[in-house]
């Protein structure tokens, strides 16, 4: 790996764009708004009949038509996962006020991260294979699924020909993707589409999340998702995320931008193998200590935690544990504003920034919704049913992904 | 005799390969090379599919590589069909 410049080892990264494409607001403004009224987008799934399947209910992007917000030679080519990144980046980069054609190609760079891949296009195309034949399944297919195709597509649309990337470690990838974009920033990059999608909401996509058992298997979408309350059974699967443009902060103040905030620290851990007959650790103790030290403050002065809010009982307390083991019992503010949104995998530790961003800007918590019983084991001072105001400095952001990943980001007042 | 025209051309491609920003199909494109227009190699392969599927002319893979133009895939296929 490519040494940090001398320059920039003292960098300190901000974002300054946010461009979001969730279940209930498409736009940051629209999105913002909603997420402060409490309003949900989680219904039952509209894309396909899922009347027979075990999971019904899910975090649908229903305002957002493929044909109006993807130009039809990039629409062919890329699953609706895609589709909703190239969207997202494209709000990002006209927030933050960049002109691509105007900066050096070898200095933009793009780093996302994807859980699922292009399942839908791959549905489509094995459906033809099935059907029609191998001669009908569309070229396309060989680009479209691939994990890396949204940062690959994002880099060719906008000429950013500089580092280019993709990470895939479920939820906490959203997260690792913005380390690796300030890794980026201290090297050659001048700035950095950075952020995540995932929209898997097609039968093949949701058959293979419901596998994991730990999916929601209610109907009503007011009661399907409640973190740590003791009514949790699960979570509700959400489609979309956020883009985020970074860069630095001397470059980004010198050209006129106004950051929403910096990227103040990070940790990363993995949990041990689970082990037969014991209870399963969790490393995520020591990713938010991580964070937190590198970003030089101490728990007292975090104002709001966004909680991974995984949704099932386990996960719920582990998480619940690790929070309070740092910042005490109640100790911090605590929020799972993705109960509006479901989980969004990739997307979702990507719109938990951009919303700690919007948090920080406009001094106020947003709510968690849904939960009416709070988990007394979980020890957790959840801010509830409404927003709290502020101020808030610094946020930290959790994310956790299947298998054992755990990543906790803390941003701060620019 | 089946005949197929530049519009037929026209109407695949955008069907299956989308329409480039800077692009009007309407317009006079038969001689511009489809790399000009905004068409990689894919998809004038993903063009040649679709046109075997609708006419069911077999078009070999190197066939494909000589397509540089619509008006150039066009000849090709009505010489297919007149064969």
């Amino acid at each position: 790996m490519t040494e940090p410049r001398p320059d920039r080892r003292a960098t300190r990264p901000v974002v300054t764009g946010i461009g979001v494409t969730a279940p209930n607001g498409l736009g940051t403004h629209a999105y913002w708004q909603a997420t402060l009224d409490g309003k949900s987008g989680l219904g039952r799934i509209t894309r396909f009949d899922a009347t027979r399947y075990p999971v019904r209910v899910a975090g649908e992007v229903t305002e957002f038509d493929d044909t109006e917000h993807v130009p039809s030679r990039l629409a062919v080519q890329t699953d609706h996962w895609s589709h909703l990144g190239l969207a997202a980046a494209d709000m990002a980069l006209h927030d933050a006020g960049v002109k691509p054609g105007d900066l050096p190609e070898y200095e933009m760079a793009v780093v996302t991260a994807s859980s699922s891949g292009g399942t839908e296009f791959g549905q489509r195309e094995i459906e033809k294979l099935w059907s029609q034949g191998p001669q009908y399944v569309g070229v396309y297919q060989s680009i479209a699924w691939f994990y890396a195709a949204t940062t690959g597509q994002i880099s060719i649309r906008y000429g950013m020909r500089g580092p280019c990337g993709v990470i895939c470690a479920e939820q906490a990838g959203g997260l690792d993707v913005m380390a690796q974009a300030r890794r980026l920033l201290r090297q050659d990059a001048t700035i950095v589409v950075t952020g995540g999608t995932d929209a898997s909401l097609c039968p093949y996509g949701l058959v293979a999340q419901i596998a994991t058992g730990m999916l929601s298997p209610r109907d009503d979408p007011e009661r399907a998702y409640l973190p740590f309350d003791t009514d949790a059974c699960g979570y509700v699967p959400g489609e979309g995320g956020a883009m985020l443009i970074m860069e630095e902060e001397t470059a980004a103040r010198a050209r006129g931008a106004r950051p929403y905030g910096a990227i103040a620290g990070y940790g990363a851990t993995f949990d041990p193998r689970p082990e037969p007959g014991r209870q399963p650790r969790s490393n995520l103790g020591r990713a938010i200590t991580l964070a937190l030290r590198e970003a030089g403050v101490t728990p007292g002065d975090v104002d709001v935690v966004f909680a991974d809010a995984h949704g099932t009982p386990g996960h719920d307390l582990a998480e619940a544990h690790a929070i309070a083991t740092v910042f005490g019992p109640y100790g911090v503010p605590v929020t799972a504003p993705k109960t509006m949104t479901g989980r969004l995998y990739a997307g979702g530790a990507a719109l938990d920034v951009a919303t700690a961003l919007l948090s920080v800007r406009d001094g106020v918590i947003p709510p968690t919704v849904g939960v009416r019983a709070a988990d007394p084991a979980c020890e957790l001072d959840l801010v509830r049913a409404t927003p709290r105001d502020g101020p808030v400095r610094n946020a930290l952001v959790l994310a956790r992904g299947h298998g054992g990943f755990n990543a906790a980001l803390l941003v701060t007042a620019p | 005799m089946t005949t197929f025209t530049l519009d037929d051309m026209r109407r695949i491609m955008g069907g299956c390969a989308g329409v480039p920003e800077s692009l009007d199909l309407a317009d006079d494109i038969g001689e511009i090379p489809f790399t000009d227009l905004g068409y990689d190699s894919l998809a004038v392969l993903e063009m040649a599919a679709r046109i075997q599927q609708e006419l069911g002319v077999r078009i070999p893979d190197d066939a494909v590589d000589e397509m540089k133009t619509p008006q150039a895939a066009v000849d090709y296929v009505n010489r297919r069909l007149a064969a």
